[in-house]
């Protein structure tokens, strides 16, 4: 059956497999990336559920164009107006990639509440997964939070004003509220300080959490597996294995093949076929 | 096998030493490294601490050399011979009360625990506790009085630290001159703070020239405002009327005020504090004073209680 490949071509499948094999044996690596890109998907998934995706590579254009930013950024109030004009202004595409952090700032989180207004309409959060929608919504807060710091490094009236405004709405937390305020002021006003703090914050603690996060967030998703939308069959309860060898990874996706039972007459197998 | 095969040097060994060879269970080592701990932290501290730990580190570290050839300098007699063997029946008769690997494992924990402490601790302590130390404010010499004329408000804005940049230190209140009261000069110092949010307030007035003046506190600037009615805030349209109540929108309190003193004859703005309301106007008011709190905090009445603790 198996049609005979030509030398040439059994050498360069070697090529191109002989690293692979070297990294696989020793690390694993190879089948690990396997198993977290070519999953089974339920049939009747659509665009919706690339929402999430869309989140992630928002987040990643986040990452990249900040850590380019923070090379010529300089969080001191005397220069840091400066150093942002000095990058929209003076630098060769710096107007391009500040823009891209700035703009792409609202994307990211316009994804982020795209994403849960799906997974909510959608039922996803239901069992089992509850527990990642709770991590999306720390998450979301995250980067909330990761908005509400950025927005005060440009250093320009809007940016002191509405942060001024922002820490004074925490500030007033009943009990906590004064210490959240000093907190993140680093004092009893806003000043040098603060710009430093919330700088660190914005750049190193809160991506590292959102980093952690949404590694946690990808396990729960490559472990549960993805739902299938309400109105498939799947979710009607058709077809659905109920011990499998991982039940949970294969009773929600369709490993079966269709055509068993019809539409008309549903068929709901016990305990696989 | 392969014990058969003489291996040189192997004949001069005394017997029993192709057995692995363990020292008994002492202290000393842990006395050692205390001292030595402590003679480190004396090298920063103290140097008599130091010289304790070098003492303490010294004698164990004899003790422990004494307790370790203890065996080569008086060779023990043949060891005892080897019990019987246990059945499993022994065994688990007599479990071992508390194996080696449990005091490991409770030592290693224990002692991460003690060093994750001593790092974070202080690194936690640095990051948080500044924020609620040292909050005193300096005092502004706002220049002679000569530039404030008597029943008029004057906007002064000027440096609220020495070591702050303008781009944060800049502020601004609304003084007026109430005359004198009981042979004493009366000055009206509202903040122009907003006590919503925190915005700045805008005096409903006609404004007229800016003049500058320098003082001991730098560069000062006096506008003079005639017919001021309120003040007014642009965020979330906060109202105050001229003593700095609260007339309409979210404000939960009148504008904060700063007490004052003069000193050669000039007015000197000293430490700032929050006011629940003004009874009475100018010179005859009366007010009572609260610890400077932050914008959107009560001071009076039942949500006072919100906020137990001012840091």
């Amino acid at each position: 059956m198996a049609r005979t490949k030509s030398k040439r071509r059994q050498q360069l499948e070697q090529m191109v497999m002989m690293p692979l094999d070297w990294l696989e044996e020793r690390s694993g690596l190879v089948g690990a990336t396997k198993y977290f890109l070519f999953r089974k998907v339920p049939a009747e998934t659509n665009w919706f559920h690339t929402l999430g995706s869309a989140t992630l590579t928002a987040f990643l254009v986040q990452a990249v164009t900040g850590v380019i930013l923070a090379m010529y950024y300089k969080p001191s109030p005397e220069e840091a107006y400066a150093s942002i004009q000095h990058i929209t202004n003076d630098l060769t595409l710096g107007w391009l990639v500040r823009g891209m952090h700035r703009w792409g700032a609202s994307v990211f989180i316009i994804l982020l509440f795209l994403h849960m207004g799906r997974v909510f309409l959608f039922g996803a959060y239901k069992y089992p997964r509850e527990l990642n929608w709770l991590i999306g919504a720390i998450l979301l807060v995250t980067a909330l939070f990761e908005g509400l710091t950025g927005y005060l490094l440009p250093w320009d009236q809007t940016a002191y004003w509405a942060t001024v405004v922002a820490i004074n709405i925490n500030a007033n937390a009943p009990i906590l509220g004064p210490f959240i305020g000093d907190f993140l002021r680093g004092g009893a006003e806003i000043g040098n300080e603060t710009l430093a703090r919330f700088y660190s914050l914005h750049m190193l603690v809160i991506p590292g959490g959102l980093f952690a996060l949404i590694g946690l967030h990808l396990y729960l998703v490559i472990r549960l597996g993805v739902t299938a939308p309400p109105w498939s069959r799947a979710a009607a309860g058709y077809d659905f294995v109920e011990n499998g060898s991982r039940p949970m990874r294969e009773g929600l996706v369709d490993p079966r093949p269709r055509g068993h039972g019809s539409m008309g007459t549903p068929v709901r197998t016990e305990g696989g076929s | 096998m392969a014990d058969d095969i003489e291996r040189p040097g192997e004949g001069t060994e005394p017997e029993g030493a192709a057995e692995p060879h363990l020292p008994g269970p002492t202290i000393w080592p842990f006395a050692f490294a205390a001292g030595i701990a402590l003679l480190l932290v004396g090298l920063i501290i103290n140097w008599m601490l130091a010289a304790i730990g070098a003492v303490i580190a010294l004698v164990f570290a004899f003790l422990w050399i004494r307790e370790a050839t203890r065996e080569v300098r008086h060779p023990v007699a043949a060891p005892p011979p080897p019990p019987e063997p246990m059945t499993e029946e022994d065994v688990e008769e007599e479990p071992e009360r508390y194996p080696r690997s449990v005091f490991l494992e409770l030592s290693t924990l224990g002692i991460g625990a003690a060093i994750g402490g001593l790092v974070t601790v202080p690194a936690l302590g640095f990051m948080i506790a500044p924020a609620f130390v040292g909050q005193e404010t300096d005092e502004v010499d706002l220049g002679p009085l000569a530039n404030f004329p008597e029943q008029q408000y004057v906007v002064a804005q000027f440096n609220s630290a020495k070591d702050e940049p303008p781009e944060v230190g800049r502020r601004a209140a609304f003084v007026r001159n109430n005359g004198v009261k009981n042979e004493m000069p009366s000055f009206t110092i509202i903040s122009n703070r907003c006590a919503h949010v925190g915005c700045p307030t805008q005096p409903q007035g006609l404004p007229g020239k800016a003049k500058q003046i320098k003082t001991t506190s730098g560069q000062v600037t006096l506008t003079e405002v005639a017919s001021v009615s309120g003040f007014q805030c642009p965020c979330h349209g906060g109202a105050y009327d001229a003593e700095g109540n609260r007339v309409a929108g979210p404000p939960v309190r009148a504008l904060d005020r700063y007490e004052f003193l003069i000193r050669n004859g000039n007015l000197v703005l000293a430490k700032p504090y929050s006011v629940g309301e003004v009874v009475g106007t100018g010179k005859n008011a009366k007010i009572k004073a609260y610890k400077q709190q932050d914008p959107g905090q009560h001071v009076d009445g039942p949500e006072q209680y919100f906020y137990p603790i001012i840091p």
